[in-house]
């Protein structure tokens, strides 16, 4: 039978989910960060007066708008996916998570949206306080955005505060334990760093890619500045806050961390597997090489401590795709050592004043530009693959989740949003990547308005007028 | 006495879905407005015209589908698999549009202009034809199997449903005239006049025939708006929707700015409300009530205590960002 080989509508919605989140996570990934990174440089300049704070803020702006355009395009499908394709899931979990995304709706997307239209045009209208007020709004707006969001998440992850009622449907008990689920506070803190370090890479790529064709850019040597700190400082933070979350999945999703460290047995002095390819079938890994004690060690903080290993869970309640659990965890984490590498070498070329004319740290910060996006998305994945074959871990299984739409009906879907997203959003990214090559200039334009380009060197007055000490650029 | 919250809630909903269809209605009207206006200093007054308030605006929906999600998570749960094809094509044809929005003023090619101007046109049209089929499908009934969606993945698609499409597509873009009447002047004002009172007739005419047309399909309908004492309640809808068009007719004529604008969400309110009569208390017809359809109580109480601080906040900073860029948009002007 044809059929038999053909994907089910199962797989179809799980594809597509897969592939809808993980185009739209790259934008927030980046903007939670670039947000916060708006509010400091026009801090800066508020306080400072200095032209170079203002032209780095525009000069990203520009970036910004783009970048979030797509985030709430596609973020809106989000919103309608649980009903389209996990109709049986949103039925059921409706009751515990739909406050959460009601409260994101309500105290978010509202602010961001609503003073993103100040923030992009409306400088001159409001002058700088009101202005910068509107920026940190918008930042802030990101920020809990990503609080209600991973909640509802890490809920799905370690349920808590819930009753299960008569009908089989998930009903709050206490709001406290819902939010605050055990995996929340920990995923919230590793993923907005994840977000900051994201956009410290494209930064400091920028900054870098700029400072290798002119060092003496005072611009890029700001940005690059800035990204370098970022990594220096938070990226070995972002080490240990990884490491803190890993122990509460141990706690709670043991088999989740079984699969990343591709351990079947259970043992004491557990080894830290490098590489391998765990084999379901065979319930083993192939080719491991590990280092011993060393998972005992950072999982349960014990060198003889027992790591549990898959064997010792139940064959049904394995993640469903080893592999990709654990390679996924492995790029996600590799990375991590690239940033706190390129980290610590720029310390040290500040060190010895050669931050801006070291040719091949420049060089490195380039290529290190996609590497945040590719972190986080490396996560998500572990985190979510990880967490099958649920949807709610433990209690619901995501076979049981689906809405009843017919294969076919999924497939176009399907094949509608990649034409769609690679067209729109590649477009889009192409066009970000066209920003990023214009290197930023004195006296920067704000946003395009549709007006005759401002060439450069024209002063959009009103707006430096206003700020306090307003300086020429250098 | 204990509060209704299923009822709050519903009024709540309805009206965070009439705001979207207000607010974006005008914005998605810019892009249907196209074809008619081609030069592009007029498109970019068009656009720049709403540029500062589209996100907002479309937040709306976002709110709308939340909020079923949230409250009513029965109607959220069949809508939204019965509507499968329709709704995800305006979710795709909003990618475009969003997109466009921020892309089309940074081409520095005429082609590259072309075709983001293309995609915000085309992605407006798709949208709004899609809200308005998602309307009359609803309208119609979803064919429902204990808690889920029974029926088939082409069942969206009527007469009516192609019928409501159509109108949405006049009225939105009714809405988008006389928006661009009262924010513009000059030469796109007086086009803007020219495209309302057409629009404005084909409109009244459109929303004559889905009633009469919903009346004849639906006995229960009927029952409603025909019988004492439903004809007592429903009576006044055509009557005021009558004195608005006197109103709206007097208003082009007088070349008065605000007014149109006013008497085209006038028509958009009475239609609503007209809705609202026929389907009450049903949240997804035939068979599934607001009541039936609502949440956890706990769930609705706990978002209900927010949503009466945040709600009027959100109200008021998204009044002052309207006031904030008041006044009329020019090519000299712009948003900088």
């Amino acid at each position: 039978m044809l059929a038999d080989y053909l994907p089910s509508a199962l797989d179809l919605a799980r594809a597509q989910f897969a592939f809808t989140v993980v185009w739209h996570f790259l934008f927030p990934a980046f903007t939670i960060g670039l947000a916060s990174f708006l509010a400091v440089l026009e801090a800066f300049w508020l306080t400072t007066g200095r032209a170079v704070y203002l032209d780095a803020y525009r000069y990203w702006l520009k970036v910004f708008a783009v970048a979030f355009a797509m985030g709430v395009v596609s973020g809106l499908v989000m919103s309608y996916q649980f009903g389209t394709n996990w109709s049986v899931f949103s039925d059921k979990t409706a009751p515990v998570l739909g406050p959460l995304l009601g409260y994101e709706v309500l105290t978010a997307f509202f602010l961001e949206a609503g003073f993103l239209g100040v923030m992009l045009f409306g400088l001159e209208r409001v002058g700088p306080r009101l202005h910068f007020l509107a920026t940190c709004l918008v930042a802030v707006g990101t920020l809990i955005s990503a609080f209600w969001i991973l909640s509802a998440n890490s809920w799905m992850q370690t349920p808590a505060g819930y009753v299960i009622d008569a009908n089989g449907h998930f009903a709050p008990q206490d709001w406290w334990a819902v939010i605050f689920n055990p995996s929340f506070p920990f995923r919230f803190a590793h993923t907005v760093t994840a977000a900051y370090l994201t956009t410290a890479m494209i930064v400091g790529a920028v900054g870098a890619w700029h400072l290798l064709r002119d060092r003496s850019n005072p611009r890029a040597r700001l940005m690059f500045s800035m990204a370098m700190w970022m990594a220096a400082i938070v990226a070995p933070v972002q080490l240990v806050l990884g490491d803190l979350h890993g122990s509460n999945t141990y706690h709670y999703q043991p088999a989740k961390v079984a699969a990343m460290e591709g351990h079947f047995e259970s043992e004491r002095r557990a080894p830290s597997i490098l590489f391998g390819w765990p084999d379901a079938q065979a319930e083993t890994t192939r080719w491991a090489i590990g280092i011993p004690g060393l998972a005992s060690l950072y999982l349960a903080h014990d060198l003889n401590a027992e790591v549990r290993g898959l064997k010792a869970m139940p064959r049904d309640t394995w993640p469903t795709n080893l592999p990709l659990v654990f390679w996924a965890f492995r790029v996600m984490v590799g990375i991590g050592f690239l940033m706190i590498a390129l980290g610590v070498a720029s310390l040290y070329l500040r060190w010895n004043d050669r931050l801006y004319t070291s040719r091949w740290l420049h060089r490195c910060a380039v290529a290190m530009g996609p590497s945040g996006l590719v972190a986080v998305t490396a996560g998500w994945v572990v985190t979510e693959s990880g967490r099958q074959p649920f949807t709610v871990y433990g209690l619901l299984r995501t076979a049981d989740s689906a809405s009843p739409i017919a294969a076919p009906a999924v497939a176009a879907s399907l094949a509608a949003f990649a034409v769609v997203y690679f067209v729109v959003f590649g477009a889009g990214i192409w066009y970000l990547l066209h920003l990023f090559n214009q290197p930023p200039r004195p006296h920067e334009a704000g946003p395009p308005t549709g007006q005759p380009v401002r060439t450069a060197g024209i002063t959009p007055a009103p707006a430096l007028a206003a700020a306090p000490n307003a300086q020429p650029a250098e | 006495m204990s509060l209704d919250l299923t009822l709050i809630w519903a009024f709540l909903i309805a009206t965070a879905v009439f705001l979207y269809v207000a607010m974006d209605g005008f914005d998605l009207g810019i892009g249907i407005l196209f074809p008619a206006v081609s030069a592009k200093a007029d498109r970019d007054v068009m656009v720049n015209s709403v540029a500062p308030v589209w996100d907002g605006n479309e937040t709306w929906l976002i709110l709308g589908g939340g909020g079923l999600f949230a409250v009513f998570p029965l109607a959220y749960a069949t809508i939204l698999p019965a509507l499968y094809m329709p709704l995800i094509l305006m979710l795709l044809a909003l990618v475009f549009r969003g997109v466009a929005f921020e892309m089309r003023f940074r081409m520095v090619t005429a082609r590259g202009q072309l075709w983001w101007d293309r995609a915000f046109s085309w992605g407006s049209y798709v949208a709004t034809f899609c809200q308005g089929i998602a309307l009359g499908a609803l309208v119609q009934g979803i064919r429902i199997d204990g808690r889920a969606y029974a029926g088939g993945w082409w069942d969206w698609l009527t007469p009516f449903s192609l019928l409501t499409g159509a109108a949405l597509v006049v009225g939105y873009g009714l809405l988008g005239a006389c928006w661009l009447i009262w924010k513009t002047g000059g030469e796109l004002q007086i086009r803007a006049y020219r495209l309302a009172r057409p629009l404005g007739l084909a409109t009244l005419l459109l929303i004559a025939i889905v009633s009469l047309t919903m009346l004849v399909l639906s006995i229960p309908f009927r029952e409603r708006w025909l019988s004492f004492p439903g004809i007592l309640v429903g009576a006044p809808v055509p009557v005021l929707v009558g004195l608005l068009a006197l109103r709206f007719q007097r208003a082009l004529e007088r070349r008065e700015e605000l007014m149109p604008f006013l008497c085209a969400l006038g028509f958009f309110l009475l239609s609503y409300i007209g809705l609202g009569i026929s389907l009450w208390p049903m949240i997804v017809p035939p068979d599934i009530t607001i009541w039936a359809a609502a949440t956890h109580p706990s769930s609705q109480a706990f978002l209900l205590a927010g949503a009466a601080v945040l709600v009027p906040m959100v109200l008021g900073y998204t009044a002052y960002v309207y006031w904030l860029f008041r006044g009329k948009v020019t090519p000299e002007s712009g948003y900088h």
